[in-house]
């Protein structure tokens, strides 16, 4: 905000007490302790047997494992399956990051502080009580759909799904548009509240209404970013898209599932080889698409 | 009849921060005034008050006799459109092209629904070319704006008020960010646009010097109060130093009120 | 006076990306909505109805009783031990493959020091190492973690192990790349400074490069954490220790009032790792 009329003169600066330095050190070391004992309590938990894993007898049966992996099996059927499988993946990411990035649009203006809490700038200084607490309520209740959406993880979605909708992509598509739009909602938000007041407070200062000053003041603020984040996401969500398959909903998932279970290694391993591509291909698409938008 | 009339405007904050502290100013239609004095002393604030975004906290603001401080909605927007404002930086939104943000302008003359049909495909581009034309740098009409330099930007600014056609103008230390040969430049312009179209210009000004170069009236704020409001040949060196006072001479703190935050890491 | 040309918005140079981009995006709508067989008409249905109608009035009233939340305490504990030990895993794997995918450690080396020894054997082997790491965190990375689950419960066998081995490399992938990004991104103008008080290299390490790397290390990594403990819930689904089990059982029997119970213990561990970060990111 604008200054206050200023202090001419300047108070004097005491130096730091050493009381206070004392006192946080004390409960930094606290901190620091519980750390240790999380990190010890954990590792009891996981059972973690390294030795298992580096024993000869373990390390043997992994490579065994691994080997029987090789080689891949690139037969007319199980490439035909891949290839419709990686097709699936991408679809189902696809769909349904477009989901999550209209509900999180949809969602945002509601659930970021500055537009619906205080209005754009001054407009809506919150003078009463009344008007404030009744802003607060949408406000609140956006954040908590959001926060309830991207809390529950994509799996879990996805078997609810499954059993709304029934076994198939579509159940896949609704798990992550559903998630990720909790998760985009989240980060819109951030990118909105965040965003440059002062054009927006020169706009106001032609006369522009509430709408004009959203399309030329903030869009073009916010739009960019919002695609940026939704590109990433997307990203991230062709991983998941693939694992969804897991529970039934389609994709690269679902024929590694059955490949595990059928003890089919060498299928297996040309599906993990159509996932890290697929997934390679995305990573770059993604970040070229987000560096021509910035 | 006036067109501005400021009466004991107090302007605080939170209670705490007295920004203004009873200005009283009057203005004549087609004046041209400058105000100076040191940061913080409540220039800015009038301003913003002046050009109708912030209302005073209490105190009587008339424009054409009469009364504004009560005025919202659709009619407050009317007003708005009828004073123009330089802002001393980012003016304009960095990613529109150069004519969207000289269109934006005429906001408060179009209809939403035209507004945003023009981002896709403008229109008036004559106007806004001519009004780039008057400010020198019409061959840009189509970059982006955030490609122009800070000098480049002020005058793509001062073109945009020349399509809002206000019958006022404020600037708000418009040349504070510009270097010194390009702030004259500016300041000139101002004037001429003042001088040719009779609208009234009300400038905040950082530099002394070119207050008095160029302005006949001359108001000192300091404290959120005017200590002096003179012909800029009554201004005398001691009257100066009693305004900046206590501040260094060129203080170079800006009267930014937004922080730019950092862009998170997830890019 | 003299002729006017006024410059015309269609012919202003624009880039012909827009014209590539849409068709493309189109045909992948059209095609994705056919492929992952969208249909939300769905919802409309009888089936489709009766079975949200099912589910929502099936979760109501959560099953809030002593004897499951007793059932339930053991594998949600178990949920957060493999998210504290993945992490760690991934940490310990992520750090060094990260620093050897950074260009400025592998290849040119900080602070100029590439131009004192480059010999060209070097620089070769340089870039081999920092490839040679990226591909591997690439390949860490892509595979997803519950497919690491499923192999490492094959190899190791069922119980919490698997979740943590399978968190540890998937998530060292990720915070492999995110790390060689923040160090990167080290100014080295800092170092340089140091380096001309004659500080030795472990000094100008722990004074110039560390202070700058280490906020947005342990941000990074923090929300790692926070996503494993999600992540590890899941887990369970194969086998791999943790809620997942619990919430499998629970859905295949239909006890939808169970599942609202599991949500709330889940919600309540994420927001408290939420805390937790918080509190540590406000020490640093």
């Amino acid at each position: 905000m604008n200054g206050s009329p200023a202090e001419t003169k300047p108070k004097a600066v005491p130096w730091p007490v050493q009381e206070e330095a004392s006192h946080n050190g004390l409960a930094n070391y606290g901190l620091f302790a519980a750390l240790i004992a999380l990190l010890l309590w954990s590792y009891h938990g996981s059972e973690i047997r390294l030795s298992d894993l580096f024993s000869r007898e373990g390390g043997a049966q992994i490579l065994a494992y691994v080997k029987g992996l090789f080689p891949p099996d690139f037969s007319a059927n199980v490439i035909r399956e891949a290839v419709r499988g990686t097709l699936e993946t991408f679809a189902i990411s696809f769909m349904g990051t477009l989901i999550a990035a209209t509900i999180a649009f949809a969602m945002v203006f509601f659930a970021s502080r500055n537009l619906i809490y205080s209005g754009l700038l001054y407009e809506l200084e919150p003078k009463h009580g009344w008007s404030r607490a009744l802003r607060m309520v949408p406000y609140l209740l956006a954040k908590g759909l959001l926060n309830f959406l991207r809390t529950v993880p994509e799996m879990l979605w996805a078997l609810i799904f499954v059993f709304i909708v029934g076994l198939g992509p579509f159940a896949g598509v609704l798990a992550l548009g559903v998630h990720t739009g909790g998760v985009l909602g989240k980060l819109f938000g951030e990118v909105l509240e965040d965003v440059n007041q002062e054009p927006i407070e020169s706009l106001q200062s032609t006369g522009a209404n509430r709408l004009q000053i959203l399309f030329y003041g903030i869009l073009p603020q916010v739009l960019p970013q919002f695609i940026s984040y939704t590109l990433y996401r997307w990203e991230v969500n062709i991983r998941v898209a693939a694992v969804l398959g897991f529970v039934g909903a389609g994709g690269l998932g679902q024929r590694i599932y059955i490949a595990i279970s059928l003890f089919l290694g060498n299928q297996l391993l040309t599906y993990l080889i159509f996932i890290y591509a697929l997934v390679t291909v995305a990573d770059y698409l993604s970040a070229y698409l987000r560096r021509r938008v910035t | 009849m006036e067109q501005y009339r400021l009466e004991k405007i107090v302007k605080s904050f939170d209670r705490h921060q007295l920004a203004v502290g009873g200005i009283d100013l009057a203005v004549q239609r087609g004046e041209r005034i400058a105000l100076i004095g040191p940061s913080g002393a409540g220039k800015t604030t009038l301003f913003r008050i002046l050009n109708l975004t912030l209302r005073p906290t209490s105190g009587r603001l008339s424009i054409d006799g009469s009364r504004v401080e009560h005025l919202h909605g659709k009619k407050l927007r009317e007003m708005r459109q009828k004073i123009g404002t330089v802002y001393q930086q980012h003016n304009l939104v960095p990613r529109l092209k150069v004519i969207h943000n000289v269109l934006s302008g005429r906001l408060g003359n179009w209809s939403t629904l035209r507004s945003v049909v023009s981002l896709v495909r403008p229109r008036d581009i004559e106007l806004a070319y001519d009004a780039l034309k008057r400010v020198g740098i019409e061959e840009k009409i189509f970059a982006r704006t955030d490609e122009l330099s800070g000098g480049q930007q002020q005058r793509v600014a001062i073109a945009r008020v020349l399509l809002q056609d206000p019958e006022v103008i404020l600037a708000d230390e418009p040349v504070s960010s510009v270097d010194r040969s390009l702030a004259s430049t500016i300041v000139k312009l101002l004037i001429d646009i003042s001088k040719q179209t009779g609208k009234t210009l009300m400038v905040n000004l950082h530099s002394v010097e070119l207050a008095l170069s160029y302005f006949s009236r001359v108001v000192g704020v300091k404290h959120g109060t005017t200590v002096f409001d003179l012909s800029s040949d009554e201004v005398s060196d001691e009257l100066l130093e009693g305004l900046y006072s206590g501040h260094l001479p060129e203080n170079e703190q800006d009267v930014s009120f937004d922080e730019q935050p950092g862009t998170p890491f997830l890019q | 006076m003299n002729s006017r040309v006024l410059p015309s918005y269609s012919k202003a140079a624009k880039s012909a990306f827009p014209y590539l981009f849409t068709p493309l995006f189109l045909i992948a709508f059209v095609d994705s909505w056919r492929r992952a067989e969208v249909n939300p008409l769905l919802f409309l249905e009888a089936e489709g109805r009766n079975n949200l109608w099912k589910f929502l009035t099936g979760m109501f009233p959560p099953d809030l009783s002593a004897n499951f939340l007793g059932l339930m305490f053991r594998p949600a504990m178990e949920t957060i031990q493999i998210s504290v030990m993945g992490t760690l895993i991934a940490i310990v794997i992520g750090f060094p493959l990260g620093m050897l995918g950074t260009r400025t450690f592998s290849v040119s080396g900080v602070l100029n020091e590439a131009d004192n020894l480059g010999s060209p054997t070097r620089r070769v082997w340089g870039y081999l190492v920092y490839f040679g790491a990226r591909a591997v965190l690439s390949l860490f990375r892509s595979i997803p973690e519950f497919v690491w689950a499923f192999m490492f419960v094959r190899a190791v066998g069922l119980g919490p192990f698997p979740g943590v081995l399978a968190i540890g490399v998937a998530y060292g992938g990720m915070l492999g790349k995110v790390y060689s990004e923040i160090f990167e991104a080290v100014n080295d103008r800092p170092l340089e400074a140091l380096q001309s008080t004659g500080a030795n290299r472990l000094q100008i390490f722990f004074y110039g490069w560390l202070p700058q790397v280490l906020p947005n290390f342990i941000s990074y990594t923090l929300y790692r954490w926070e996503c494993a403990v999600r992540a590890s819930a899941v887990l369970g689904l194969v086998g791999a220790g943790g809620l997942g089990q619990q919430i499998e059982i629970s859905m295949r029997m239909f006890n939808f009032h169970e599942i609202l119970t599991l949500l709330g213990i889940l919600f309540i561990m994420v927001a408290t790792v939420d805390y937790i970060s918080a509190k540590i990111r406000a020490v640093l």
